[in-house]
């Protein structure tokens, strides 16, 4: 039906949920483990007729407990791995997160939000997991995630999860919305040769190098804080546990241990943060005003600052590509010729949160707690009051 | 004059990882027994061992991961088999067992449990029974027989356990069967057996546990557990699947055997020629 390609150059008419299954085989996915969940489905279903004609594998599981370990499994044995959920799985998925995070096992989780807490509101989006994305498993650790705007960019932004999932041995979380996944939009892919690949750091010895001292699975790089990974078969005798390891990966219980890899794991994506993140910035030479927004709450808030723009107003645009990290000392520096702040996003105040911590004083927020898009007027209305224009 | 016997090295050294030695396991514990006759049958399998994966979940069978000298993956509460089906799935020559407790793959892994059976997934189940929660003390779980003690069942159990064999063989496993540590040549003889057995297999290893189990049913160690085994261990022949429950408190045999070996056809992947 599609030819049987990884890559489907070419030019697309396809929803965003399509566009990241797309993204993830272009990126080289050939192993999915997932659990149906509105509105991420169409992932699932597209992967599940798409991995075979790629010599990937589709796999449904039980639950999400088990898709997301399935998917470090499948990390474990060399392939690139992914799931796709919504709230209510990703909830699930907290417990195997902080296995990957702690395992250092490349993988991606996307989320396409609905409508939460709870069950919430299936059939429709909400961008309320952002803080659940940061801080969803117990314990301290350096995670990434994305927020698309487009199919466009989810077919992308999956590419790149890929990408630095592997550079960095971290799960990364495409944290996508029901209006991205299932809106209609065109959908350029490139060629196969033009799809960027990074690849896992792997052992610098083959096996037989590792006689009398063992295979460091945990030893990290000092360049860049990343231990290189040695996949299951290969022979190289690791050992990977969720407890408190030392570098081989032997259990160790002691607080220095603890300290010295938990610090790691933070300062992993703390250090590498400029390569990790991704911002769009639009008018913010002089601008005055700030508008900060995300994924598809995002374009209503471009709208409402070309409309303010074209009326004379000094305001612009940062879109946050990435949200975790988050692009702090970017806001900062902002901060230090903008006055006003307004933060547009469709959960009650997750990421204005953040702003008010690095530019130390009180945001805007133009919040909505999910269910229906926040249209351009309360921005723009946001926008002249802060003009003084109202 | 005698001369001292010097051993520099152990038949299994290069199975396990003797720098991690001592083991984590009680006196009188029977994981041990169980993760040697893994030991002794990744030996002699005739299989390289780097194409053999351990995968455990969490408990103190849990730990047997961390003690064998192969790719080994000590894994989340009750997730070791939907772990190990990735690996699997990734990388189909490889032999994935999963060596786990009753708690860890029977409630918390439960689910996992009945739909990798369910799948005949190709995996290899250890599953050490040792009637009880041993890491966290002593609590009752999914297989303590109705009526024994536990830490939080100072009252005696009030619940059924899981007839294990029964679930599996019912949820379409293609290999069931049990000893206990009593049967040492039978588990390897049986894992060996799993080896080139496609499909799902399941061997349920009855040990002891006296620090957890014994302390609180009048089972002060292992040797005496050791004895109820060797006292009450019948081996099945055309017993029904439901009669095979234990019950520790009757004078009840505890059948050992195998109970389930079907041909199905393992789970395989669609393939299609693009």
């Amino acid at each position: 039906m599609m030819g049987g390609k990884a890559v489907l150059t070419g030019q697309h008419f396809m929803n965003g949920d399509d566009a990241c299954a797309e993204g993830a085989l272009a990126a080289g996915c050939r192993y999915f483990g997932g659990y149906p969940i509105t509105p991420s489905t169409e992932i699932a279903e597209r992967l599940a007729r798409r991995l075979p004609e790629v010599g990937g594998v589709y796999m449904q599981m039980e639950d999400e407990l088990g898709s997301i370990a399935s998917i470090l499994g499948a990390s474990a044995a060399g392939a690139r791995a992914m799931t796709a959920t919504s709230g209510p799985g990703f909830s699930l998925m907290m417990e195997n997160l902080g296995l990957g995070v702690m395992l250092e096992l490349p993988c991606v989780i996307v989320n396409i939000q609905r409508g939460s807490p709870s069950t919430g509101l299936p059939t429709m989006a909400g961008q309320s997991e952002v803080m659940q994305a940061r801080w969803g498993s117990h314990g301290d650790y350096g995670i990434v995630a994305y927020a698309p705007s487009s199919p466009q960019e989810i077919f992308d932004l999956t590419i790149l999860a890929f990408n630095v999932a592997d550079r960095y041995r971290v799960p990364v979380i495409v944290l996508g919305d029901e209006v991205i996944g299932h809106m209609v939009e065109r959908v350029t892919i490139p060629p196969a040769d033009q799809i960027p690949r990074w690849e896992r750091k792997r052992p610098a010895h083959p096996p037989e190098f590792y006689v009398h001292e063992r295979f460091k699975s945990f030893r990290a790089d000092e360049d860049n804080l990343v231990p290189p990974l040695a996949h299951a078969g290969e022979g190289y005798r690791v050992h990977f546990t969720g407890l408190t390891h030392d570098e081989i990966g032997y259990p160790e219980m002691s607080a220095e241990t603890h300290h010295e890899l938990v610090t790691r794991l933070v300062n992993k994506i703390r250090h590498n943060a400029p390569d990790i993140i991704r911002t769009e910035s639009l008018y913010l030479d002089d601008a005055q005003i700030v508008v900060i927004s995300y994924g598809c709450t995002a374009r209503s808030a471009r709208r409402a600052v070309l409309d303010a723009r074209a009326a004379g107003i000094p305001v612009g645009l940062l879109r946050l590509i990435s949200i975790w990290p988050f692009p702090e000392t970017l806001i900062q520096e902002l901060a230090q010729t903008a006055e006003t702040f307004i933060v547009a996003e469709m959960n009650l105040g997750q990421i204005r949160l953040e702003v008010e911590r690095c530019v130390r004083r009180p945001v805007r927020g133009i919040h909505h707690a999910g269910g229906a898009m926040i249209h351009p007027e309360p921005i723009l209305d946001a926008i002249r009051e802060a003009a003084g224009l109202r | 004059m005698a001369q001292a016997i010097v051993i520099d090295k152990h038949p299994l050294d290069d199975i396990m990882r003797a720098e991690r030695m001592p083991h984590i396991f009680c006196p009188g514990c029977g994981i041990g027994i169980a993760m040697r006759c893994y030991a002794q049958a990744v030996l002699e399998s005739g299989i390289p061992e780097r194409q053999h994966i351990v995968v455990s979940g969490i408990g103190c069978s849990g730990r047997v991961a961390g003690y064998m000298n192969l790719d080994s993956y000590h894994t989340t509460h009750g997730r070791g088999i939907p772990f190990a089906t990735g690996i699997k799935l990734a990388n189909p020559e490889l032999m994935v067992t999963v060596f786990s407790g009753d708690g860890d793959l029977a409630a918390i892994g439960g689910n996992h449990l009945i739909h990798a059976a369910r799948r005949n997934m190709d995996l290899k189940i250890i599953c050490v029974n040792n009637f009880n929660y041993g890491m966290t003390g002593g609590q009752f779980g999914p297989t303590t027989p109705t009526g024994a003690y536990a830490t939080t069942a100072p009252y005696g159990n009030r619940e059924q356990p899981f007839n294990l064999p029964y679930l599996l063989a019912a949820a379409g496993a293609n290999y069931v069967s049990r000893w206990t540590t009593m049967h040492v040549r039978q588990i390897t003889q049986d894992i060996l057996y799993t080896f080139t057995k496609p499909g799902f297999t399941f061997i349920e290893i009855l040990a002891a546990c006296p620090v957890g189990f014994g302390k609180s049913n009048r089972i002060p160690d292992g040797l005496e557990e050791m004895k109820l085994y060797r006292e009450r261990s019948v081996l099945a022949r055309d017993v029904p699947l439901d009669q095979l429950g234990i019950d520790l408190r009757e004078e009840r045999p505890i059948y050992v055997g195998n109970f389930v070996n079907r041909d199905v056809p393992a789970y395989a992947p669609v393939s299609i020629d693009p």
